[in-house]
């Protein structure tokens, strides 16, 4: 790695203001695991890593109150409880916090990576770690989110890439917690903008990230000191969720296609408050928006559920060589629908 | 521990593989040499622009390293591994994938398995860091080693000192209690064995667990843990 300086502050302006003063050559840090690896490839060389240790927040709990937040800005669903994590809590810590209805939550934490990266790993950092496209992680590739002309994914080897949203950039979203987290409509605290006096603000989780349409060199739209300090997740009564991930390996590896669903069931056993969502498919976190329309309000039964799941995939657009995760993530949805409203599996 | 005690660097046992290796790279090494990289031999000495910034320069940093304080000066761009290995030689700790996919890395820190080639020396700061060497010594080792040694648990033991830092802080955190399969695989996903000793590996690490002397050997690390060590 090239040299650089660490700075340690325990000041979320002090650290926001650093970083802002020279944003093309100072960075934040907290676990690093991302920071780390782009900066060994060298795609990635700051000079100065602003540390986050003592900044922020770790912890998984369920929250006493709410955000103080005027009650017409607050874009926090309504719920009777809500369950908060902090940016610096590890994944091994998210998997192994107790909180209900939050198993989409903990099953992703707890699969995610390896143990020794989910003891490192934070839930700041892999919301907001960069894609994992071969393309964009080597160094001597000019790929379009590096300022390229063109994905090169396009006529490359695709295999991991998007079969949904995908264009002009046809990546990934790399996060294993996003997926869960947009099933669980989960809203993030960020400090954004100038870093003197500037107020936190909630933002749903699902505007957080950036469509490669609007600007294909992002995929969040957090600027440089901008800082994500804790995700607020509603906790429905009787709420239920799963989570699922395809990997090629068992372990250590990315996965081909996740699933994530939250729902409760009313008095008369008809889901209510669902919500569906695709990971490892598209540039963003995917909103299965048409699949939870199909399912509100309805009773789980094998054939809804396989409904749902095509209609989920019904804009599906694979490239060369990724159609295959058409069929998985239809029957990785259904199994999350399944597991999620405890309807037993057919097969 | 010196590390002088470490196998590797045992006089009494003459020749040794690394030494034979060592002498003739870096006669190799030196021939090969021919420009001073600037990067590496800054003319000046960089300087941050930023108060309170360290780690351009070397820097102080106290950590506890298998039981014995370390003081010493890094920049901060030297990982954990490289420390151990290129500043320590502690070698026992191994250096494969250097991306944090592999687990050959693993040490604990303050009984955590984590990848030191993800982490910067710098971070350990004050901690407390237990490498494969600190799990036993070198004329005495611990049962788990021993169990590894018995199931023939390793071919080429790159990922040998891994396996043992994850399957020893699982036995740490089980405390006695028996272990299921799952559990040990679970503690193990993160070390990659190119040779496939995982079944192995797992049955030893079960015979710790769950062998004869296991309650009693796992009430004296509940001990150890209680008393900080």
């Amino acid at each position: 790695m090239q040299p650089f300086a660490l700075i340690r502050t325990k000041r979320i302006e002090r650290a926001r203001e650093i970083v802002r003063e020279k944003p093309e050559t100072r960075v934040l840090r907290a676990g690093g695991i991302d920071l780390l690896d782009r900066m060994k490839e060298g795609i990635d060389e700051p000079e100065l890593l602003v540390e986050l240790r003592e900044v922020l927040w770790a912890g998984a709990k369920l929250a006493d109150g709410q955000p103080l937040i005027p009650p017409d800005t607050n874009p926090l669903p309504p719920a009777p409880r809500y369950a908060e994590v902090g940016a610096l809590t590890t994944l091994a810590e998210l998997a192994a916090a107790e909180l209900p209805g939050l198993d989409a939550l903990h099953q992703a934490a707890g699969q995610a990576a390896t143990p020794g990266i989910r003891n490192t790993a934070t839930v700041g950092g892999n919301l907001l770690q960069r894609p994992r496209c071969w393309y964009f992680r080597h160094r001597d590739l000019v790929c379009l989110k590096k300022g390229g002309d063109t994905c090169l994914a396009i006529t490359g080897d695709n295999r991991y890439h998007a079969i949904l949203g995908g264009g002009p950039s046809f990546i990934v979203h790399p996060s294993s917690l996003a997926t869960p987290l947009l099933a669980l409509d989960a809203v993030v605290s960020v400090f954004v903008g100038d870093a003197k006096g500037s107020v936190q603000q909630l933002v749903p989780l699902a505007e957080l990230f950036v469509s490669p349409e609007t600007d294909p060199t992002r995929e969040h739209s957090l600027g440089p000191g901008d800082l994500l300090t804790q995700v607020w997740i509603p906790v429905l009564d009787d709420m239920r969720s799963a989570y699922q991930a395809v990997r090629e390996k068992q372990s250590h590896d990315w996965p081909l296609v996740e699933a994530a669903a939250r729902l409760r069931l009313d008095q008369a056993g008809s889901m209510r408050d669902v919500r569906v969502a695709l990971g490892h498919v598209a540039p963003i976190p995917w909103n299965a928006s048409e699949a939870a329309a199909l399912l509100e309000g309805q009773a789980p039964s094998v054939d809804l559920f396989a409904r749902a799941a095509d209609a989920a995939l019904a804009d599906a657009a694979p490239l060369d060589g990724n159609a295959y995760k058409i069929p998985m993530a239809k029957g990785l949805l259904r199994e999350v629908l399944h597991r999620a409203s405890g309807l037993a599996l057919p097969e | 521990m010196s590390k002088r005690d470490a196998p590797e660097h045992d006089e009494t046992r003459g020749l040794t593989r690394r030494g034979l290796f060592r002498s003739i790279g870096a006669a190799t090494l030196v021939a090969g040499c021919t420009t001073d990289d600037p990067s590496v031999h800054p003319e000046q000495a960089p300087t941050p622009d930023v108060d309170g910034a360290i780690g351009l320069t070397p820097t102080p940093l106290e950590f506890v390293l298998d039981g014995q304080p370390q003081k010493l000066e890094v920049e901060a761009r030297t990982t954990l591994l490289d420390l151990l290995r290129l500043d320590l030689d502690r070698t026992g700790t191994k250096v494969v994938c250097d991306r944090g996919a592999c687990g050959a890395c693993m040490v604990l820190v303050d009984e955590v398995p984590r990848n030191s080639c993800m982490l910067l020396a710098l971070d350990v700061a004050g901690a407390s860091i237990t490498t494969v060497a600190g799990l036993g010594k070198s004329s005495q080792l611990s049962a788990l080693q021993l169990a590894f040694v018995e199931h023939d648990a390793m071919q080429c033991g790159f990922c040998t000192s891994g396996m043992l830092i994850s399957s020893s802080a699982l036995l740490r955190r089980s405390a006695g209690q028996p272990l299921e399969r799952a559990q040990v695989e679970d503690a193990i996903a993160g070390n990659l064995c190119r040779c496939g000793t995982y079944p192995h590996v797992v049955d030893a690490v079960l015979s710790v667990a769950n062998g004869p002397g296991a309650a009693r050997r796992g009430s004296e690390l509940l001990r150890a843990k209680k008393g900080g060590a």
